[in-house]
């Protein structure tokens, strides 16, 4: 599964680092490391959604504070 | 645009340059620069009565030349820095001469100062200089209580550090591309513009046309971080909203391919002991041609450019990337293998200048778009010492205290001259050379609109405006 992520200015503002290293310690956590491979992209062009988060050409609009509920929902869930 | 256009510049040859660049590139977006290539002098240089040469006649001669520079130049040149002899007004050359000013004063500090005994006077005792005996090494002129004796040297030749610039038989300059490199200084001090730079803004119009608004690829513009202290009439928000309105699907700092270089180049630092930095594209060339035995000592680490271009190719295979910045090098290096797989194209401030004006594009109507991908310390990779203090940094968020770095800031050729010079004998000195071969660094290239004093001040405020306060919180979501 590729996850990416939006680092745009627009996302970076809304806290795309902070979900990105979320992410990361979430798969981390998980032992995903060989089935979520996380990627980083400037700009969805859904800004006004950000932060934007892409799964297998997918869109998902995620916040530092959703991006647990998101991983258990969105890449927990479709991997195990 | 109506608005006052001269004042956008520092030069009324950069104001030429774009008038030229802005007509080819207007053709060129409505696809009419074949049928109507020859009628630019002419819509450029109109009337009869001439403002910069002899006749109008010889201004549209030069027009015409400066219209070939703006599509790319001599392809059989190599070197993106040209001469336009016809241009070129063979300036006098006649090195270290008395001026008027020569009062016939009884001291005579000239003549004792000169050991080649070039200095001789007439009978009311004014100073002469024998040409045949003179090695223009100006300690007459240094003595002189009166300043009476004056260098009459070539802008381009005195712009010219590396010595690449000499004189045809006609007079014309000539650049001796083994030493050029391709810095710009002789562009922007030649009072004529009989020197300038190959423009590949033709390139870019045809990137963004074919991208057809990301439909086809995505284009992404990567803008150096001395864009801070540019187009001071718009804001930085509404630069980018310019590029984006252009076509551009994204615009990313440089300044974050800084980040990552500033990380790596630290690592690199403290494994092999003694580095010179790699970012500036004059510099490695010059470091290259002028001290070879020194190039092992030049960081692997790729240019903050080719760095961030790498991220976004890797991610986005299809991606067409264009870094616009303040630098003529740049188009070289661009062109180098170690770049071009990554970035497509390269244009000036001076050129984004004349794109957004070839669309009417009035940045100050456009609304703020945002640009945040950096530290403070990529951000002032754009002034000189500010690669220095990102190591610094960099030393420390890595946890390496331990280390001791100790830089030797160089700005400008001169200076980085002095330190290779001071390395290539073993003189004692710092574990890292900041190369820079613009005078300030980035902020002081050929391509900017303008130059001035509070540059500097411009590029540390906009590196404090920064979200990310660190290095390697800035480059943590590109692994």
């Amino acid at each position: 599964m590729r996850v990416t992520v939006c680092i745009g200015s627009s996302c970076h503002l809304k806290g795309s680092r902070q979900v990105v290293q979320r992410l990361q310690s979430l798969i981390a956590e998980n032992k995903l490391q060989d089935k979520v491979e996380l990627a980083g992209t400037f700009c969805m062009g859904n800004c006004q959604h950000g932060v934007n988060v892409n799964i297998d050409e997918k869109n998902y609009s995620v916040s530092p504070e959703t991006v647990d509920q998101f991983f258990k929902d969105n890449i927990l869930s479709a991997v195990k | 645009m109506a608005m006052d256009m001269t004042r956008r510049f520092d030069t009324q040859v950069q104001l030429l340059k774009y008038k030229v660049l802005k007509e080819v590139a207007r053709l060129a977006f409505n696809d009419e620069l074949g049928e109507n290539l020859l009628d630019i002098p002419k819509t450029i240089i109109p009337g009869t009565t001439p403002t910069t040469r002899c006749c109008v006649y010889k201004e549209r001669a030069i027009i015409g030349e400066r219209v070939k520079m703006a599509m790319g130049g001599d392809h059989k040149n190599p070197n993106v820095v040209e001469v336009l002899p016809i241009a070129c007004d063979e300036c006098p050359v006649g090195g270290y001469e008395v001026t008027d000013a020569c009062r016939g004063c009884i001291a005579h500090r000239c003549e004792h100062a000169c050991k080649r005994g070039a200095i001789y006077f007439d009978h009311h005792q004014k100073a002469h200089i024998d040409k045949s005996k003179c090695i223009e090494c100006g300690m007459c002129a240094q003595n002189c209580p009166y300043s009476a004796i004056h260098n009459f040297k070539r802008p381009c030749e005195n712009a010219c550090k590396v010595h690449a610039i000499s004189m045809n038989e006609d007079k014309s300059a000539r650049i001796d591309n083994s030493k050029c490199t391709s810095c710009g200084a002789c562009v922007y001090q030649c009072p004529f513009g009989a020197i300038t730079d190959k423009s590949f803004i033709l390139n870019v119009i045809d990137i963004l046309k074919r991208s057809d608004n990301g439909r086809n690829y995505k284009s992404y513009a990567i803008v150096a971080p001395s864009i801070s202290s540019q187009f001071s009439y718009a804001t930085l928000g509404q630069v980018v909203s310019g590029l984006k309105k252009l076509g551009f699907h994204n615009v990313v700092e440089a300044a974050l391919g800084a980040d990552m270089v500033a990380l790596d180049e630290t690592r690199e630092l403290m494994e092999r002991g003694f580095l010179t930095s790699s970012c500036c594209p004059a510099f490695v060339t010059f470091v290259n041609k002028f001290y070879p035995e020194l190039s092992k000592f030049v960081s692997s680490n790729p240019s903050p450019m080719v760095a961030i271009a790498k991220y976004i190719k890797s991610n986005d295979p299809g991606a067409k990337v264009v870094f616009i910045g303040p630098c003529t090098a740049k188009k070289m290096e661009f062109q180098l293998p170690k770049a071009h797989p990554y970035v497509d194209s390269v244009l000036t401030f001076e050129e984004l200048q004349a794109l957004f004006d070839s669309r009417d594009f009035d940045l100050c109507t456009l609304g703020d778009d945002v640009l945040d991908n950096a530290s403070y310390y990529g951000r002032i990779f754009a002034r000189s010492g500010g690669l220095s203090d990102a190591i610094t940094e960099a030393v420390k968020e890595l946890g390496a205290e331990g280390f001791e770095f100790k830089p030797e800031v160089c700005d400008g050729i001169d200076a980085c001259k002095m330190a290779l010079l001071k390395k290539s004998k073993n003189i004692p000195m710092g574990n890292f050379i900041e190369g820079m071969a613009c005078d300030g660094g980035c902020i002081g290239g050929a391509g900017c609109l303008t130059h001035g004093a509070k540059n500097k001040a411009e590029v540390d405020k906009y590196g404090r405006l920064a979200y990310e306060k660190k290095i390697t919180e800035a480059v943590s979501m590109l692994k």
